[in-house]
């Protein structure tokens, strides 16, 4: 639905050079969910101002629905933008205008005539469940009401593209949960294909079928979410399942097992103790619900160094468990940055 | 003096007053928002970037604004002579008025329309909205408070540049000021002069901030 190609945007000012975007390859396949995550300054927001063109590309191209944007003429890209959505993080309303006038704009910018313009704005409040507050200024509402209209707004054009920017990320943790749960609804329910940026890791986990890590205008990782957290050394897992550097002895072997649906449900670590008569310690871990699907990570110490230990850990990857070991080349996710050389794009 | 030779004199005079505050400041009122209007667009990073056109702009309102409107308006009279056929009288005194008015006016609503929260813009750009759009539905709309605000000191302003208008013969109550009040020391009509004129701007203000109230929504 939405193709990034070899995007590039460079900022320039007084001389200076910033490279906000800088050559990145992203798909979002119809009907999911995409989080780009990443810190501020890691050129999510540039990237996503360049899906609708807000921001031109200096090199790159850019494909929505099909539809290469850089080769439309002003009028086209218009109505081009007319069909995709966008919400923003401090919402973008009009404050002159009532809840009611605001979801109008789009309308009567497409110039829908008056009557069509009044039914189509009732049908999009009841959507987002604002009906009683048609008659509202956007100051007399609170944050999340805010972006509920934004909402409904972004999806007067019946656009098959929704882009969020950072839509959540000005409300407060309740507000954020009925937000995202009504952007999944809107998922579902219409086939609406999302790109999102955060640099929430909650909001990923929630709500995101595939994503995106970007630092320094690159992405280093992106796939589904699911794949992506069982992928040693993934920045995602990392941040979802976070654990402190660990403190290496050399006299025992730090393990990361990352473990999802069934094999979490087996208990590995005294199957593991049982079948070698040693003890585990477990250093710390987490459990988190993604997509219906449990996926943990758990650090476990064993007795001795990773050498005596390679019988244990051909056990726990037979019982299809990811599993990390620190200070071991090659193996350990505490190792540094081995996700930046797999920079493989989604296809 | 007395109270009966005064009112009609002083009827006279205020009806002048308004007729050249009425005018100048529609004609202000539509040169100040297109000039305000293209200050804002045609600058580095408006919606229709053009930078040697908003420095010439730029020049202009600060010349127009540099001028003493005592100064304008004698510099200026072979033009309205040219315009409305003749420079004395109230007619005449609208084309200074408002001359030195839109710049003036010109730079609140450049203000004003900087105000407007650039997401919105943004978020308008987004949806497909044209600069037309943009402008009408968004700036201007937005804006609202700030622009009758802004009308509001220029209506002021207008009225005491009026009374100076008065002193080359454009007519009203600055008209009268002069002639009764400082050349015939007439006390009482420059007392009753001075009320009206205090009236009149504080009921320009007052509802200037009235309809301010009513636009804000925030």
């Amino acid at each position: 639905m939405i193709q990034i190609e070899k995007l590039r945007k460079v900022y320039r000012a007084r001389g200076r050079e910033v490279t906000a975007v800088d050559g990145v390859d992203l798909t979002v396949r119809e009907g999911e969910v995409f989080g780009v995550l990443g810190r501020s300054g890691a050129g999510k927001s540039t990237l996503l101002r360049c899906v609708n063109l807000l921001e031109r590309p200096d090199e790159g191209r850019v494909r929505v629905d099909g539809r290469d944007l850089l080769e439309l003429s002003g009028g086209e890209l218009r109505r081009a933008r007319q069909r995709i959505g966008m919400i923003h993080q401090h919402f973008g309303l009009l404050s002159s205008r009532t809840v009611a006038g605001n979801v109008a704009f789009p309308l009567e910018v497409m110039g829908v005539p008056r009557a069509e313009r009044a039914a189509r704005v009732a049908e999009l409040l009841e959507l987002v469940g604002l009906t009683e507050h048609a008659d509202a200024y956007p100051a007399q509402i609170s944050g999340g009401q805010k972006q509920r209209v934004g909402i409904a707004r972004a999806l007067a054009g019946r656009p098959k593209v929704l882009l969020s920017d950072e839509a959540t990320s000005a409300l407060d943790p309740e507000t954020t949960a009925s937000i995202l749960e009504l952007l999944r609804d809107l998922n579902r329910r219409l086939g609406l294909t999302i790109l999102l940026i955060t640099h929430e890791m909650d909001v990923v986990k929630r709500i995101c079928d595939s994503a995106a890590v970007m630092r320094q205008g690159r992405v280093v990782e992106s796939g589904p979410v699911r794949e992506l957290l069982l992928r040693p050394g993934s920045e995602l897992a990392r941040g979802l399942f976070p654990l402190p550097e660990p403190v290496l002895r050399g006299d025992t072997t730090v393990v990361d097992v990352t473990f999802e649906g069934e094999s979490a449900d087996r208990p590995f670590v005294s199957t593991l103790a049982r079948t070698y008569s040693i003890d585990v310690n477990i250093l710390g871990g987490a459990v988190e619900d993604i997509g219906g699907t449990r996926i943990g990570r758990l650090r476990i110490e064993l007795p001795g160094p990773p050498d005596v230990n390679a019988a244990q850990l051909a056990h726990l990857r037979e019982a299809g468990l990811t599993v990390e070991v620190h200070g071991v080349a090659g193996d350990a996710a505490g190792a540094g940055d081995t996700a930046t050389e797999e920079e493989a794009p989604v296809s | 003096m007395t109270w009966d030779e005064m009112v009609p004199l002083l009827r006279q005079g205020t009806l002048e007053t308004l007729q050249m505050t009425v005018w100048s400041t529609l004609f202000t009122a539509l040169g100040g928002i297109l000039l305000g209007v293209l200050l804002v667009l045609t600058d580095r990073g408006g919606l229709l970037p053009a930078p040697p056109v908003n420095q010439v702009l730029g020049v202009i309102v600060n010349i127009g604004r540099s001028l003493p409107f005592v100064i304008l308006m004698m510099a200026i009279i072979p033009f309205t002579r040219a315009l409305v056929g003749t420079s004395i009288g109230t007619q005449a005194a609208i084309v200074p008025l408002t001359l030195s008015a839109i710049p003036f006016y010109a730079r609140l609503v450049e203000t004003a329309l900087r105000e407007v929260d650039p997401g919105v813009v943004a978020a308008a750009q987004a949806m497909g909205a044209s600069r037309v759009q943009i402008v009408g539905k968004v700036l201007l709309r937005e804006a609202r408070p700030g622009l009758v605000a802004g009308l509001t000191v220029t209506v002021v302003a207008l009225i005491s540049y009026s009374a100076m208008a008065g002193a080359i013969g454009g007519g009203g109550l600055g008209d009268l000021a002069i002639r009764y009040g400082y050349q015939r020391f007439e006390t009482g009509m420059m007392l009753a002069i001075l009320v009206l004129l205090i009236a009149l701007v504080q009921l320009v203000q007052s509802l200037g901030d009235l309809a301010v109230r009513r636009l804000t929504h925030k």
